[in-house]
């Protein structure tokens, strides 16, 4: 049987690792580098780096970085922001990536994500989904540009379309949720788990080590990821842990 | 010291930084005269398995690694690189692979025999489970490695050191004389992946 992962996540902004609330009002929290060594000794599963600025700017993804993390760690990651072409996918994980997060590129141009699953493998095409509920279809939205377009893709369909076309991972960050802290949002994440033959890592909301117990409780998810309050030690990847192992949850 | 075939797919780094950690020597080269000089060679590789294929021949790797296996020396294939040891893949067309190691390669049918789905690719961190000792695995802890792959080896024979279970039993490190694979990341596979890196590297080096 799989373990659950759990997955810190690090937003990288001009080298530094940084998270906002509902993708504004950013705050440091530190040095990617030795952020990726803190997690991996405390055991996370998995990494995820996201430069959150790069979609927006045009700018690509810090290589360096990238290669001096996976000198440092013996756990797999994830690097997104700014992959347009399959140059970049192919410069990240030649840094030693080992998945790539595809997320507005793949939006406006959809055969991207089949271009890179062909030549790389669907297993490092983690396409990106960042969803918000829209009231008045009942159902939830994508958007890109980091949370600041709105696409007339339902998440659900998007998902179904980003696996038709070769995504071997979806994480599923949820708009409304992030940053709230009262936990992952599970209507999202069981409409989407529904749809995906893919696996699917919940993401936005985590505020305690409780919220991961529900996710993976009603097998929402394969994953869970959060950010700020592992960055600020409001939980820690063994707390989580612990808290699974009581709940009978496979784990590393 | 260990040759890391350099043929464009591969996960170097991650594979190169993992023996630095470990103080093993290696180099990186795609010329097969260099390659040449090394006791033992690693097959890395990410991405799919008729572009792997094109490349090794295209390349002459193919015909280099033909003689080093006939040669008898040390081969470890990882991750795609395991599955490019057997005869043949069906990802994308059937394809032929380098035929050291007899089975083939099949995408995870996605359903299990009871007619439930599951999901593909293999993601994420599983248990070994040791079939037979081999000096390989001597003294390796058990415990959880890292897979990722959607494609599965089918082999009948008992080349299978160790399997995981992913809704059916899972090759994940295979051995034939001096061909190895390993199915999941030793590199990105903690304190097992790790430790199964150094046993190659002391195997390498007559220990």
């Amino acid at each position: 049987m799989l373990a659950k992962r759990i997955i810190p996540c690090l937003d990288v902004k001009e080298g530094r690792v940084v998270k906002g609330t509902q993708f504004l009002s950013l705050r440091d929290a530190g040095d990617p580098v030795e952020l990726a060594a803190f997690y991996d000794k405390e055991g996370a599963d998995e990494l995820v780096f996201l430069d959150i600025s790069a979609s927006h700017e045009g700018r690509e993804t810090m290589v360096d970085v990238v290669r001096e993390v996976a000198a440092t760690l013996a756990i797999p990651f994830t690097v997104g922001g700014g992959i347009n072409t399959l140059a970049d996918i192919r410069r990240i994980l030649r840094a030693g990536a080992d998945k790539v997060s595809i997320n507005t590129a793949a939006l406006l141009r959809p055969a991207f994500i089949r271009e890179g699953a062909d030549y790389f493998g669907s297993q490092c095409i983690v396409v990106a989904i960042d969803a918000k509920f829209d009231q008045a279809l009942g159902t939830w939205r994508v958007y890109t540009h980091g949370g600041r377009k709105q696409t007339n893709w339902l998440a659900t369909d998007w998902a179904k379309e980003a696996v038709r076309l070769g995504a071997g991972e979806l994480l599923v960050t949820s708009m409304d949720q992030d940053g709230a802290k009262t936990g992952f949002d599970l209507p999202l994440l069981k409409a989407i788990n529904e749809v995906a033959t893919v696996p699917v890592i919940a993401s936005g909301g985590a505020g305690a080590a409780n919220d991961f117990v529900d996710v993976f409780k009603y097998n929402y998810a394969d994953a869970a990821l959060a950010a700020s309050i592992f960055h600020y030690k409001e939980t820690s990847i063994q707390e989580v842990k612990a808290r699974l192992r009581e709940e009978g949850e496979c784990i590393r | 010291m260990i040759g890391i075939i350099d043929y464009g797919m591969g996960n170097l780094h991650s594979v190169s930084k993992a023996l630095e950690r470990l103080a093993i020597p290696y180099f990186i080269s795609s010329d097969g005269e260099e390659l040449a000089k090394a006791k033992a060679l690693i097959l890395p590789g990410v991405g799919a398995f008729p572009d792997a294929m094109n490349i090794l021949t295209q390349t002459n790797v193919q015909p280099f690694l033909d003689n080093w296996v006939a040669e008898n020396k040390p081969l470890l294939g990882i991750c795609l690189g395991m599955q490019l040891l057997f005869e043949s893949s069906n990802e994308h067309q059937p394809t032929a692979g380098l035929g050291y190691l007899p089975g083939r390669v099949e995408r995870f049918s996605g359903t299990t025999a009871e007619g439930h789905a599951y999901k593909v690719p293999h993601m994420g961190w599983n248990k070994l489970e040791f079939h037979r000792p081999t000096p390989l695995t001597e003294g390796v802890p058990d415990g959880y490695v890292y897979f990722v792959h959607s494609y599965v080896v089918r082999t009948e024979t008992d080349i299978v050191v160790a399997s995981s279970d992913y809704y059916q039993s899972v090759p994940a490190i295979v051995q034939k004389g001096q061909v190895y694979g390993m199915q999941f990341h030793p590199e990105k596979s903690s304190t097992v992946g790790m430790a199964l890196l150094k046993r190659f590297g002391q195997l390498v080096e007559g220990n």
